[in-house]
């Protein structure tokens, strides 16, 4: 493997990995911040045991968000300087905002409620609840921005062969960002809201303890995981929509679609090797001219293939790379237009599979349970427990789909947008030797492995001590002066 | 004074703000051991800086963010070029963000004392190499006309640039030594404020070390006047120590630090990253500068977010801002 792949795979190991933590915490937030204020407002003792619940394990796990985190902000300078000196001037504003709006207000605000349970005033440090939970969604919205400017470069013109910045406000409002930052914040709450489900539905089928607890974090969960599914649904046809527009070879590839059809059919389902490029082993369950209504919102339009695309991609940006020694191996060699149809096909599938499955098993959970009924069935835990992972497998699945979807691109060509603003991925990557990229492959893929054991040890350490784990049974012999919270 | 100059003077503060802050938080992780004489005492001194550590982190993730957005140059061939020192940066970073917060999560002797380590560990390495780091940046790296490193990953390695990593591993520990004293009631208060007037000029010689190397190689005559505070408010600092006075020693090592960062990045200055290769490879404020829309979002954005940081942190720091002892850990409560 060269430094080109290495970069790579770091990249997406420590990006996928990120993002387990990330949708967690935000969804988490904004749950647990809702809960502080249902008890603020109504003084009820089981919103007060909800907060401190969900909120200890928000807290086990944002620790980890923050700290990957941090490795994202480096990685770029790092191991893809060349990408950082070719955007810069453009992505970088969002980064840095990024951190001056958002990351100060999240971490500052968080230590604030962790500690200040007995320091501030009530509606005070609910506040600070408030400001933690919507920065971390401002940070979501700013990196969104960054990442929508590569998939669809705007507010930019070239000068000296580099983009450069001359409307933030196009940068901000891009319109793949704005399908962005709400399909992905869906998907945040999906996640939260399984996560609510899952454990709330294991404690009501084992116990019968502060069962008005559990109660409630079920209907929440339950409910917000569905409302983030038709939110995901619409916002990702949407989002669709666009890039068949902005990226038809990604949309492409997201069918292994080898032929240009008209009126073409959606696969559901495929058997056989869909990396074929001539799809001719592939038999696939179909469902008539649906594709070209997801495409153009027109049963009867076009949709071009995979075949027919390269072409018109090596007639815009060349049948070969330059011959350059920066490119490594590449140097000179054939640019595949194809991003791996295997990752894309499937990536696609997995991430509306899972999606929708989680809100079908959100559904049955409420409908099982209501008017305070419990399956008595093991099934029916272990199931609703195991159902947490989905909307996490579902947003890694939509992350690699449209990231490995944009390849041989780092920044993707924009049909509508200024000429030359586009690169390589093989062209972004810092001229490191293969000893330091690889040893920090390993390392960090070690240590994130590490921590991740670590961090599911505790989270299901905290989710079965349940509430007793949160609350000290006996608070009244507290010592008077002891802190209310202590690390 | 231009946009590009007013961003190099930003990121100068950002870089100031980390070194202060986050100075004490590495010398408090550093000291762990040292102070902390049982359980509750280590515990005090991580509840000392509890509420604070993450936000002060921020301050380094906004300088290098900063640097991207209104250098990309100097953001792309300092980070690459550094790839190994920041690798260790960062590992030592995520082990010690996780063990703040894991530490007292479960109630094991064994647990709690592999995380001291790895907050000893976690702080020590990012002191050093974020000392390697800064002192590479301001005496040069072996980088060619376009950007990238000539040699091997560690061809820059020096004994400046080691003293440069001595030099902030020992200003945290003696930031550290009197952040303690000034938090804390009790034994450790005490301990903490000995041990800061007994290893405080060994611990501070590196950086002065550093300031005068950098200044006698790339320094103006302006910066000796800095170097001169640095020196000056690093002794006051622990003079007033010996009498108690650990307010005033704290806000003297701030005065420290200030004018250490100032003298390295004037000496810097016109430069952003020097080319030991050739001098005309170096990168300056001028070449590197983003473009003047950029940076007039950047400022901006600046203008607004930073000030509002320093008030909202400032906050936290009243907050918080009693001191604690053993009197005032709560027993651990874990499932």
């Amino acid at each position: 493997m060269d430094v080109l792949d290495l970069a790579r795979w770091q990249f997406g190991i420590t990006t996928v990995y990120h993002f387990l933590m990330v949708p967690l915490t935000i969804g988490l937030a904004v749950l647990v911040a809702g809960m502080q204020t249902a008890w603020v407002r109504t003084g009820k003792q089981k919103y007060f045991a909800m907060t401190k619940f969900w909120g200890k394990l928000m807290m086990v796990n944002f620790a980890m968000g923050v700290v990957t985190g941090i490795v994202q902000e480096f990685q770029f300078g790092m191991s893809w300087s060349n990408y950082s000196k070719f955007v810069g001037d453009a992505f970088g504003a969002p980064l840095a905002m990024e951190g001056l709006v958002a990351f100060f207000v999240e971490s500052t605000f968080l230590g604030l409620w962790i500690f200040g349970w007995d320091r501030l005033p009530k509606r005070v440090h609910l506040a600070c609840a408030w400001a933690f939970s919507l920065a971390t969604i401002g940070s979501a919205y700013f990196i969104l921005a960054a990442n929508s400017w590569m998939q669809h470069p705007v507010g930019v013109s070239l000068v000296d062969g580099k983009p450069r910045l001359n409307s933030i406000w196009a940068l901000l409002t891009n319109n793949t960002a704005l399908a962005a930052v709400p399909h992905t914040v869906a998907g945040c709450f999906a996640v939260g809201g399984a996560f609510l489900v899952g454990i709330a539905v294991w404690h009501l089928s084992r116990r019968k303890e502060n069962t008005d607890v559990w109660r409630a974090s079920l209907k929440l969960g339950g409910w917000v995981s569905m409302v983030a599914f038709a939110v995901l649904a619409i916002t990702g046809d949407i989002q669709g929509k666009l890039m068949f527009q902005q990226q038809p070879m990604k949309m492409a590839a997201s069918e292994a679609l080898c032929h240009t059809e008209q009126p073409a059919s959606f696969s559901v389902f495929a058997y056989g090797d869909v990396a074929r490029p001539d799809c001719e082993n592939v038999k696939s369950i179909t469902v008539p001219a649906l594709l070209s209504f997801l495409a153009h919102n027109d049963f009867s339009s076009e949709v071009k293939g995979v075949n027919d695309l390269v072409g018109e991609y090596q007639a815009k940006y060349g049948t070969n790379y330059p011959v350059d020694p920066a490119l490594g191996e590449l140097s000179g060699k054939p640019i595949d237009y194809v991003p791996n149809l295997p990752v894309t096909y499937w990536g696609f599938r997995l991430m509306i599979g899972l999606g929708a499955l989680s809100t079908v098993a959100a559904a049955a959970v409420l409908w099982l349970t209501r008017k305070g009924r419990m399956p008595a069935s093991k099934w029916f835990r272990w199931g609703a427990l195991a159902g947490i992972a989905m909307p996490f497998l579902g947003n890694s699945a939509g992350w690699i789909f449209t990231e490995m979807g944009r390849q041989p691109f780092v920044v993707v060509p924009n049909p509508t947008g200024v000429d030359g603003v586009w690169m390589f991925t093989a062209r972004g990557v810092s001229g490191l030797t293969v000893g330091e990229v690889l040893t920090s492959l390993i390392l960090l893929t070690v240590t994130y492995g590490a921590l991740a054991v670590l961090e599911f040890f505790l989270i299901r350490r905290y989710a079965r001590a349940g509430v007793s784990g949160v609350l000290p049974p006996g608070s009244a012999d507290k010592q008077s002066d002891a802190l209310a919270f202590a690390y | 004074m231009d946009l590009a100059m007013v961003w190099f003077v930003i990121i100068v503060f950002f870089w100031l703000g980390y070194l202060f802050l986050e100075g004490f938080d590495f010398g408090v992780g550093i000291l762990l051991p040292v102070l902390g004489r049982d359980e509750t005492e280590r515990r005090v001194m991580v509840n000392t800086i509890g509420p604070v550590w993450d936000g002060n982190e921020v301050w380094l993730i906004v300088a290098v963010g900063a640097t991207f957005a209104a250098f990309p140059g100097w953001y792309a061939t300092l980070l690459s070029s550094a790839f190994l020192p920041l690798l260790a940066v960062l590992l030592g970073l995520i082990g010690r963000g996780v063990a703040f917060e894991y530490r007292g999560k479960v109630d094991s002797v064994r647990w709690r004392r592999n995380w001291d380590r790895v907050i000893v560990a976690g702080s020590l390495l990012p002191a050093l190499g974020v000392g390697l780091l800064l002192s590479w940046n301001v005496l040069g790296l072996p980088i060619d006309a376009s950007g990238n490193r000539v040699g091997s990953p560690f061809a820059a390695l020096q004994w400046e640039t080691l003293l440069g990593a001595l030099a902030i591993v020992g200003y945290s520990v003696v930031h550290g030594a009197v952040f303690i004293a000034l938090k804390t009631v009790g034994e450790i208060r005490v301990r903490a404020r000995t041990l800061a007037l007994r290893i405080g000029p060994w611990a501070l010689a590196p950086l002065l070390g550093l300031l005068l190397v950098v200044q006698l190689r790339s320094g103006s005559s302006w910066t000796w006047v800095s170097l001169l505070v640095v020196v000056a408010a690093a002794g006051l600092a622990l003079m007033r120590l010996t009498g108690s006075h650990e307010g005033q020693a704290f806000a003297l090592l701030a005065v420290t630090i200030v004018g250490a960062v100032v003298t390295l990045f004037g000496a810097l200055y016109p430069n952003v990253l020097p080319s030991t290769v050739d001098p005309a490879f170096s990168l300056t404020i001028t070449d590197t500068a983003s473009n003047p829309y950029t940076l007039q979002v950047m400022t901006w954005v600046g203008g607004i977010g930073a000030p509002a940081v320093l008030v909202y942190q400032g906050w936290t720091y009243w907050v918080f801002r009693k001191r604690i002892g053993t009197t005032h850990i709560p027993p651990v409560h874990v499932p």
